[in-house]
């Protein structure tokens, strides 16, 4: 069998999968639509968050991300990470000790403020649409190269697949998929980074391996440093960019992580606050051994491409780089006509690699078997659906939920509001697959927004009104707003105003302007706060309540 | 135990933790990571600094995390005790 087939076949496999899961569970009620009845096990939550978590972005994006970046995709790598211990410790056991579906649930409840739920939906709408558009691509992507079907047809295929068990099985469906898609995509992430590891160390563990010397004895990074510094580049292993920047940016990714709505929503889906805890810390985990294998396979990748590309006659260059340069995603340009491929940091480069092939040409590069290409594919495609599918319930029980039961038709039936979920999604996931068939060119700009309007909107509002109970809605409202319109206003201007780099403010880029919009608003929603009524009693008390653990 | 004794232990535990956090990711893997580097994890190749950014820090997350619920949930249980 060659890849293509090897690629059809655990593809239609895998799908057939979560078909199946997903007739099996069916959701019946609202609470099964939008929390999955709150059964869910730890370890089984754990194994969605993750898949949840761990986008078409992590999966397909971030090893190549690494790979160009060095030292400075660090920040990836923590910010991604380290939000889950702000999850864990500030907001996941106290949002399902509250005990209702969703994130504009509690700050609408907190706050008892019609204003700050319709904030919060808006927010959590515009920031699950924005990141569906990378997942549809990243859907595309696979089945183009893979499949050689057209994007598409792929992107049409995918969301079918959403379609049936999102629709069918609401969060119930999602969270049994996503524990299936976990096991697929770690599994295809972690083979070939052991195939990786071995043959370049010795060492099957990517992790151990990364830290060790090749044949001859020297060190992987050492080398790795050594070569680039020939061809002119900066040093692997150290940061190229203003150490200010670095932490801005890892900050805005933590506290952006631990607002986003389709990760919070996962805490709701178990039965006790103990099991929220615990499935943050078994997230994590599973996250983890994917995070920590990513800058092993870095690494290799960037060697592996050092060791075989530059210098070498464009005719004889490895297959992969013909194959991938008929997709578009490898470009070749002989800027002095001696058919050699210069690869430099400066204007002399001919050779422009789009960072995303990184991980699934990887296998091709290193010369790995045909299926562990094809299980490659199935895992990236296992990766876009899954963060796709918990994006779509985001969205869907915003609308149906927030919107519809608690805003404009509070008097609607459990029946009504189900078939409104089920709308809702049904929608949600034709206009994602509008994104994935046109994508906007924008879409890793807007990731940045994502990011950086969770960081200053929701981690504040949820964090402040769990941790103080004198915080009240007049705080709230200013505080998310003046963190959105600052940091959206500050996106906007340097990312699609052609905004320049010398007018960073304090030499910040926009990925982490989102560590001053939440400043901004916790300094303003605190005096805010001070100087106006405090929440009634029952508030008070409702706070109070979400602090302790209940007792049963 | 009373709520505001619960209630102030995980305040309190969870400023210990967070400041961990911040030490092994913000020190550790960023401000102190540069000079960090002209030292050896212990046995491997890797640069102190790069392995606490790229490796080091999400081990220590995990452990945070860890403790966390291993605390709490004894905690907890202390909690309920009384409270019955």
């Amino acid at each position: 069998m060659n890849v293509q087939e090897w690629t059809f076949l655990l593809v239609a496999f895998t799908f057939a999968l979560y078909i199946g899961v997903a007739i099996w569970s069916r959701a019946k009620s609202t609470g099964e639509f939008y929390v999955a009845g709150k059964h869910v096990s730890p370890l089984a939550n754990g194994m969605a968050t993750a898949a949840d978590w761990m986008s078409a972005a992590s999966f397909i994006s971030m090893a190549g991300l690494i790979a160009f970046l060095g030292m400075d995709g660090s920040v990836y790598l923590m910010g991604w990470t380290g939000g889950y211990v702000l999850l864990a410790l500030l907001i996941a056991p106290y949002l399902r000790k509250f005990g209702k579906f969703t994130v504009p649930d509690f700050i609408g409840d907190r706050y008892a403020s019609q204003t700050a739920r319709i904030v919060a939906v808006v927010c959590a709408i515009f920031i699950s649409f924005t990141y569906i558009a990378g997942q549809m691509r990243g859907v595309g992507v696979v089945f183009s190269r893979f499949l050689e079907v057209d994007i598409t047809l792929g992107v049409i295929i995918g969301m079918g697949i959403v379609f049936f068990y999102a629709v069918l099985g609401g969060m119930k469906g999602i969270t049994y998929t996503q524990v299936v898609q976990y096991c697929v995509l770690i599994i295809a992430y972690t083979i070939p980074a052991f195939f990786l590891a071995f043959m370049v160390t010795g060492n099957p563990i990517p992790q151990l391996a990364l830290g060790s010397t090749d044949e001859a004895g020297i060190g992987l990074l050492a080398k790795l440093d050594g070569m680039l510094s020939d061809l002119g580049f900066g040093a692997y292993t150290g940061y190229n960019q203003s150490m200010l920047n670095i932490v801005c940016i890892t900050g805005a990714l933590m506290l952006g992580t631990a607002g986003l709505p389709h990760v919070i929503i996962r805490f709701f889906t178990v039965k006790r606050v103990k099991d929220a805890r615990s499935s943050a810390g078994w997230a994590l985990l599973f996250i983890a051994l994917l995070y920590t294998t990513a800058p092993a396979i870095a690494v290799f990748a960037r060697t592996n491409m050092l060791n075989t590309v530059p210098g070498v006659a464009y005719a004889n260059a490895p297959s992969w780089v013909h194959t991938w340069e008929e997709s578009g995603l490898i470009s070749y340009n002989d800027l002095n006509n001696d058919g050699i491929i210069d690869y430099a940091p400066d204007a002399t480069n001919e050779l422009i690699i789009d960072r995303d092939i990184m991980v699934l040409a990887n296998p091709e590069i290193a010369g790995l078997p045909d299926w562990v290409v094809a299980l490659v594919a199935a895992g990236g495609l296992a990766a876009a659906l899954s963060t796709a599918a918990g994006l779509l319930l985001v969205i869907s029980s915003a609308v149906s939920h927030d919107l519809v039961k608690r805003v404009f038709k509070p008097d609607i039936s459990e029946k009504g509001e189900l078939r409104f979920a089920r709308i809702a999604a049904a929608c949600a996931i034709i206009c994602a697959g509008l994104l994935g068939i046109w994508p906007p060119d924008y879409v890793a700009a807007v990731v940045a927004f994502a990011f950086g309007l969770a960081a200053a909107s929701f981690f504040p509002a949820i964090m402040l009104g769990i941790f103080w109970k004198r915080f009240n809605a007049a705080g709230a409202i200013v505080g998310m707003l003046v963190g959105i319109l600052f940091t959206g206003s500050y996106i906007i201007y340097f990312k699609f105003m052609g905004g320049s780099q010398e007018d960073w403010l304090f030499g910040i880029s926009p990925e982490g302007i989102g560590i001053i919009g939440m400043l901004l608003n916790f300094g303003i929603a605190v005096p805010v706060s001070i100087l106006t009524k405090p929440p009634s009693e029952e508030i008070q008390q409702l706070v109070e309540d979400i602090r302790l653990p209940e007792v049963d | 135990m009373s709520p505001k004794q619960y209630w102030s232990f995980n305040v309190k535990f969870v400023t210990l933790l967070l400041s961990i956090w911040a030490f092994v990711s913000f020190g550790c893997g960023m401000v102190f990571a540069p000079w960090l580097d002209q030292f050896k994890l212990i046995g491997t190749e890797y640069p102190l600094g790069f392995w606490f950014a790229q490796q080091g820090s999400i081990y220590v997350f995990v452990i945070l995390i860890v403790t966390y619920v291993v605390v709490m949930n004894r905690v907890d249980k202390k909690y309920k005790g009384d409270s019955q």
